[in-house]
C-alpha cells in the first residue's frame, strides 16, 4: 500500500517482462544458433532446395503445433492431433476420390470432422469431467481406429483431384516471385499462425483460453461460461487438425490411414520447447513454429552430417528436456 | 490430580515471541501442561493458538523464550525432534494416507524390517497395531482400508498413530468439528482412559460445553498473548467468553441500519451436514453480517447462493423473484457477486492484467463485434475504476499479483461493479489485508452501501462485524443460532451464540 511497494512492484515488473521475452528468445536464439552451426558445418546445408526441405518437413508438425498450443495454453492436452489429422485425411479422400465430390468441399469435410472430434473430446473434459489426458488418449485411438475402418485400412488416393497437390507440395508464390518456390503447405502454415495469433491476443475467445489455463475456478465464479469456451477450445485444435490432414495428404497424394500415430508427440515437443507452459496460462504461436523449425532443422543438418538416423530420436529428446529447463530456472529468477 | 505444586509439568514453554512479517503472533506467551491433565487452550481465530502448537511441535522456531519438556530444557529444531520427545498432534485436517491401511498407516516411514532389512515385517506390524488398538479398547481392524473409515475412527488411527510414539503430550486440535455426538462420547472415553495413563492433552476448541466436561485447566490467548489460566469446571462460562473476547471495541463509527426493498430472500437452504435448514433475508442498502466460528457454514452458505456448489433443497429469491441457480453464471446474470476470502485461487487471474481481472466478469461488452477484444475501451473502463476506488498500480498493465493485497481485493471489487452487480457477498474482506488499507475497504463498503448495493459479509474477526454490520447472524454447525442487530450486538452476545451446540 505504501510506495516502497510501488516501487517493488514496478521493479518486479521489468524483470518478468524481460524473463517472457527471453523464453521465446531462447527458443530464437537456439534455432539461430542451430542455423548457424549447421551451415558453417556441412556443405549442402543452406542449399535452397534443402531449406525448402526443411520447411516442407516442419509443415504437417507446425500445424498441429499450432492445434495443441491452444489447447495446452487452456490448461488441458489434446493427445488426439495426429490420430485426428488422420482421420480427417481419410474424409478428405472419402469425400473427393470414393464420393467424386469437388475439392471445396473435400476441403470443407476435413476441417468439419476435425471440429467435429475436438469438439466431442472438449465435450468429455468439459461436461463429463474426464482429466484432458484420458478423454484426449481415448480420442487418439477413436480416430485412429475410425480412419482405419473408413478407409477399409488401405490408402486413398487422389489421382481424380488434380489440383489437390496445390495444398501443399505445389508453390502459388512461385508463380508471383519466380525463384521463390516456398510450397503452399508451407504458406498454409504461415496463415494459420498468423490467424492463430490473432484469435490468441486479440479475441474474446482467445482472452478466455489464457483465463481458463491460468485459473479456472476464478473464470467461472466469475460467470464465464468455462464449458462452453473449453469444448470450442478442444474443437478449434480439430479444425486445425484438418488442416494438418489436407497438407500432408496432399504432398503424399494420398490419406494413408496407418500413418498419425506419434505426431502428437512431436507437436507437443514444438510446444512445449518454443516456451508454452504445460500447466497452461502462458504460451505463444511464435514459439510453437519456431519449436517446430528447431525439431525439423536439427534433424535435417544432423541427417546432412550423416549422423546416425537413431541418435537424430536421442537428441530430440535432450532438447525437450533441456528446453524446458531452461524454462524452469529463468521462472524461478522471476 | 490437582496437588500441582510438586508435580513436573510434562511441557512447559515460557516467554514465547514469534514474529512473521508484519504480524507479531506471539508476545510473551507461556503454557505448561501436567501428567494427566487435559488443558484447554481457547481464543478466538488469530489468537496464536495454532502458532503456539506448532512451535511445540518443532514445526517453527520461536523468536525467543524457552522450552522445558520433563523439566529438561529443549530445543525443538524440527517435527522429529518433537516427536522423539514424546510430542504429537492430532490435526483438525487428519494427514493419513488413504489407500493404506491402519496399520501401515501408523507405521509409515519406520516400518518394522525383516529378512535382513529388505522386507516389511506386516505380521508384527499387523500385531503391534492390534495391541495399540486394545490398549485404546478400540474395535478396528489393522488391515483395514483408512478411506474407508469414519473420520470419527480415522481420528483413532491417528491417536493410535500417536501413542505409538510413546507420546506422553498428545495435542488435539478440534477434534469433534466432524465427528458426531456418539462419537464424541467415545473420543472422551479415550481421553480419559489416556490421562489416567499420566498422558497430558493439550485440547484445542471453540466449545465451552466440552470445556466443562472434559478439561481440568482453560488457558485463554487474545491477540498472541497469554491471558489467564483457570480450572476448568469452577469457572463461568462467561469469563472466560469476556477473557477471549477482551476489551470493548474502540470505534465510534457504528454503523446504523436502514431498510430499503428486500433484494435477496434465503428460505430454508440445505446442503449435506454443512448448510442446515438456513433462512435469511436482505434488503437495499444493508450490510449483512454472518458471525461464527471457522467450519460454522457461511462460506458454504455464500457458495451456495452464489450456485457455485450444489444444493440439496431451498429457494432462493431475487428482487422477489424465485429463482433457480445453477452455475455461477446464473448468480452472475441475476446481479449476485462473491468475493472469496481466496482472491488469488478463487477472485483474480493474478498472472494476467490489472485491466483483464477488472473487466474479466464484462469482457463480451468489451469487443468489437462480439469477437475482437477492444482493449483501449477495457484499459480506459479499468482506469475508471483504477482512480475511482484508488487502487495503487503502475498502470492497468500490471500484472495483478505484484499488487498488494487490499488493491487486490479493490480489483475483485471493481471486477463486480463493472459488471452491475448489485448483491455484493464478502467472504472474509480484510483477510490478508494490512490494517492501513483495511480502514479503506470498510469505507468503500459503507459507501457501496449508502449507494444501494446490498452486501453480506461474513467475516471471523468479530470488530470487523461489528462495526461494518447492521444486522447480524450468527452461524453454527450449519445452522443460524442467531439474529442480533448490529447496534445491540457485542463479541460476547456474538460468542455465546457461534458457541452453541
Amino acid at each position: 500500500m505504501t510506495d516502497l511497494t510501488l516501487d517493488q512492484a514496478g521493479k518486479t515488473k521489468s524483470a518478468l517482462v524481460s524473463t517472457s521475452t527471453l523464453q521465446k528468445g531462447v527458443a530464437f536464439v537456439v534455432l539461430i544458433a542451430l542455423l548457424v552451426f549447421f551451415s558453417v558445418f556441412t556443405e549442402n546445408f543452406a542449399a535452397w532446395n534443402n531449406v525448402v526441405n526443411i520447411m516442407q518437413a516442419t509443415a504437417v508438425n507446425g500445424v498441429l503445433g499450432v492445434a495443441v498450443t491452444f489447447v495446452i495454453i487452456s490448461g488441458g492436452i489434446d493427445l488426439a492431433v495426429g490420430t485426428m489429422m488422420t482421420l480427417t485425411a481419410v474424409m478428405a479422400g472419402i469425400i473427393l476420390t470414393n464420393l467424386g465430390m469437388p475439392l471445396p468441399l473435400g476441403i470443407l469435410g476435413a476441417m468439419a470432422s476435425g471440429a467435429v472430434m475436438g469438439a466431442i473430446s472438449g465435450t468429455a473434459v468439459a461436461k463429463l469431467k474426464i482429466p484432458p489426458f484420458i478423454a484426449t488418449l481415448g480420442m487418439m485411438q477413436i480416430a485412429r481406429g475410425l480412419a482405419l475402418v473408413f478407409s477399409g485400412t488401405r490408402p486413398i488416393y487422389f489421382n481424380d483431384t488434380p489440383n489437390y497437390g496445390l495444398i501443399s507440395p505445389e508453390s502459388s508464390l512461385a508463380l508471383l516471385i519466380p525463384g521463390l518456390e516456398i510450397p503452399n503447405g508451407v504458406m498454409i502454415m504461415f496463415i494459420v499462425a498468423i490467424i492463430a495469433s490473432i484469435i490468441l491476443n486479440r479475441t474474446l475467445f482467445g482472452r478466455y483460453i489464457f483465463a481458463l489455463g491460468s485459473n479456472e475456478e476464478a473464470a467461472r465464479l466469475s460467470g464465464v461460461n468455462v464449458d462452453f469456451w473449453k469444448i470450442l477450445t478442444y474443437a478449434l485444435s480439430g479444425l486445425i487438425c484438418g488442416i494438418a490432414g489436407l497438407i500432408i495428404s496432399s504432398r503424399l497424394n494420398s490419406a494413408q490411414p496407418a500413418l498419425g500415430l506419434g505426431y502428437e508427440l512431436d507437436a507437443i515437443a514444438a510446444v512445449v520447447i518454443g516456451g508454452t507452459s504445460l500447466s497452461g496460462g502462458r504460451g505463444t504461436i511464435l514459439g510453437t513454429i519456431i519449436g517446430a523449425f528447431i525439431m525439423s532443422v536439427l534433424t535435417n543438418g544432423l541427417r546432412i552430417m550423416g549422423v546416425q538416423e537413431e541418435w537424430k530420436i536421442v537428441v530430440t529428446g535432450v532438447i525437450i528436456i533441456v528446453a524446458v529447463f531452461v524454462d524452469i530456472m529463468l521462472r524461478r529468477r522471476a | 490430580m490437582h496437588n500441582t505444586s510438586d508435580t513436573v509439568p510434562l511441557i512447559s514453554v515460557e516467554a514465547i515471541h514469534k514474529s512473521f512479517p508484519g504480524v507479531k503472533a506471539l508476545v510473551n506467551a507461556r503454557f505448561d501442561l501436567r501428567p494427566g491433565e487435559v488443558h484447554a487452550l481457547m481464543g478466538e481465530n488469530g489468537a496464536g493458538k495454532s502458532t503456539l502448537m506448532k512451535i511445540m511441535t518443532g514445526i517453527y522456531q520461536p523468536d525467543a523464550g524457552e522450552i522445558h519438556v520433563g523439566g529438561q530444557k529443549v530445543s525443538l529444531s524440527d517435527p522429529r525432534t518433537a516427536q522423539a520427545l514424546g510430542i504429537s498432534i492430532i490435526h483438525q485436517e487428519l494427514f493419513l494416507m488413504n489407500h493404506l491401511t491402519a496399520a501401515q498407516n501408523i507405521y509409515i516411514g519406520r516400518e518394522p524390517r525383516k529378512g535382513f532389512g529388505m522386507f516389511v515385517d506386516e505380521a508384527r506390524m499387523r500385531a503391534d497395531t492390534a495391541a495399540l488398538f486394545a490398549r485404546m479398547k478400540v474395535d478396528l481392524d489393522p488391515d483395514v482400508e483408512v478411506g474407508t473409515l469414519t473420520v470419527a475412527r480415522q481420528q483413532l488411527v491417528e491417536i493410535a498413530k500417536a501413542l505409538s510414539f510413546n507420546s506422553r503430550i498428545l495435542i488435539m486440535d478440534e477434534p469433534t468439528s466432524a465427528i458426531n455426538d456418539k462419537e464424541v462420547e467415545h473420543l472422551f472415553a479415550i481421553i480419559n482412559d489416556l490421562k489416567a495413563h499420566g498422558v497430558g492433552i493439550i485440547y484445542i476448541t471453540h466449545k465451552m460445553d466440552e470445556v466443562k466436561r472434559i478439561a481440568d485447566r482453560v488457558t485463554v490467548m487474545r491477540d498472541g498473548q497469554y491471558i489467564d489460566t483457570l480450572p476448568a469446571v469452577t469457572t463461568d462460562m462467561s469469563k472466560i467468553i469476556s477473557l477471549m473476547v477482551g476489551r470493548e471495541l474502540a470505534d465510534a463509527t457504528r454503523a446504523t441500519g436502514q431498510g430499503g426493498d428486500v433484494v435477496l430472500d434465503v428460505k430454508n437452504l440445505n446442503s449435506g451436514r454443512a448448510i442446515r435448514d438456513v433462512s435469511f433475508s436482505l434488503r437495499k442498502g444493508e450490510i449483512l453480517g454472518f458471525a461464527g466460528l471457522m467450519g460454522a457454514g457461511r462460506t458454504e452458505v455464500a457458495r451456495a447462493i452464489f450456485g457455485a456448489d450444489p444444493i440439496d433443497s431451498g429457494e432462493i429469491s431475487i428482487h422477489g423473484v424465485t429463482q433457480a441457480i445453477r452455475s455461477p453464471q446464473d448468480a452472475v446474470r441475476l446481479g449476485l457477486a462473491y468475493l472469496s476470502e481466496d482472491r488469488k485461487h478463487y477472485g483474480l487471474v493474478t498472472s494476467m492484467t490489472v485491466g483483464d481481472n477488472v473487466t474479466m466478469a464484462s469482457w463480451p461488452r468489451f469487443t468489437r463485434s462480439r469477437f475482437f477484444m477492444n482493449d483501449a475501451r477495457m484499459r480506459e473502463a479499468a482506469n475508471d475504476y483504477v482512480q475511482k476506488l484508488r487502487i495503487k498500480t503502475p498502470s492497468v498493465d500490471q500484472e495483478t499479483r505484484l499488487l498488494s493485497g487490499g488493491n487486490q481485493q479493490k480489483i475483485v471489487i471493481s471486477k463486480w461493479l463493472l459488471r452491475d452487480c448489485d448483491i455484493l457477498i464478502f467472504d472474509e474482506p480484510t483477510r490478508g489485508i494490512d490494517i492501513g488499507a483495511k480502514a479503506e475497504i470498510y469505507k468503500l463498503l459503507q459507501s457501496l452501501a449508502d449507494q444501494g448495493k446490498a452486501i453480506i459479509v461474513i467475516s471471523s474477526e468479530l470488530p470487523e462485524v461489528l462495526r461494518l454490520s447492521h444486522r447480524i447472524l450468527v452461524m453454527c454447525e450449519g445452522r443460524i443460532t442467531g439474529e442480533l442487530m448490529g447496534r445491540d450486538a457485542t463479541q460476547e452476545s456474538i460468542m455465546i451464540l457461534a458457541t452453541q451446540r
